[in-house]
């Protein structure tokens, strides 16, 4: 037993407080009736994911977790929100009544199956490492393993750019 | 196995990006937006990220893949966003809105 007043003690505690944080964010995403409040909530969760990737031993990819998500995918979201929010009251939830009980059941059903599937399963022992997973180690990696892979990202981020500017600057008319 | 020492245990973080994907498939059912649906498209992502992290830390030889998997996740989650959103303010050019229901122009 990890008594409270030690550092694993706290970090545990921490740990525990991150959680909450996780999905008490994904709760308001999804729950939330008014969209700003969703992407608050959106916000909130990816913290929360950033402080379990710090615990996995990942600073690194926390980092890029808050800037990409927290910082670029959030504002993005709350500017469409701007252009494209009509405003009046936001109704959550379908007209039809069936969509929120089918949709808490399917999702349900699927985080108990995929939860007992990663609880019953007895994973195979660790096996060693060959590096310690730095930033040095990710650098490397990404230069010589996975240099086509990192190539072709950066064409589909520009495909991306050079895309979403032809779509959002001149959509088609009504009429 | 202790409450203070879970961050140790593969099993919680698999918990953990389950109850993630559960909470955005909830989301993409539920929300009657096309922005909401967005958003819970992103928490199922972050869902397969924790994933990936998790076995890399702690099943994986070399623990630099499931970060740079991550990485390349968050690039295309990133591309999908930016696509997605424009797509939703042209969609809106056109309906005056964005909700799902309204978008039926195609309906038979």
């Amino acid at each position: 037993m990890i008594s409270l007043f030690t550092a694993e003690g706290l970090a545990g505690l921490v740990f525990l407080f991150i959680v909450a944080v996780t999905v008490g964010g994904a709760l308001i995403a999804v729950g939330s009736p008014r969209l700003p409040r969703a992407v608050a909530g959106l916000a909130i969760c990816f913290i929360g994911v950033a402080g379990l990737y710090y615990f996995l031993h990942s600073p690194f990819v926390a980092v890029m977790e808050m800037l990409i998500y927290v910082g670029a995918v959030c504002v993005t979201i709350v500017f469409a929100i701007m252009l494209a929010d009509p405003g009046d009251e936001q109704k959550v939830g379908r007209r039809s009544a069936v969509a929120a009980p089918v949709g808490f059941g399917v999702g349900a059903l699927l985080f108990w199956g995929m939860a007992m599937l990663g609880i019953k399963t007895m994973w195979p022992a660790a096996a060693a490492k060959v590096n310690t997973g730095s930033v040095t180690d990710i650098g490397h990696a990404l230069i010589t393993n996975y240099g086509m892979v990192f190539e072709l990202i950066s064409l589909v981020l520009l495909l991306a750019i050079i895309g979403s500017l032809v779509l959002a600057r001149a959509g088609r008319g009504k009429s | 196995m202790s409450i203070l020492n879970l961050s140790n245990f593969l099993e919680v973080y698999l918990v953990i990006a389950a109850l993630l994907f559960g909470i955005g498939i909830f989301g993409m059912l539920y929300q009657r937006t096309m922005i909401g649906m967005l958003i819970s498209s992103e928490l199922i992502l972050a869902a397969a990220s924790l994933n990936f992290m998790a076995f890399s830390r702690f099943l994986a030889s070399d623990p630099t893949t499931g970060q740079i998997f991550t990485l390349f996740i968050m690039g295309i989650a990133a591309a999908e966003a930016a696509i997605a959103l424009s797509i939703i303010i042209a969609v809106y050019r056109n309906y005056k809105s964005i909700d799902t229901e309204d978008v039926a122009s195609l309906q038979g």
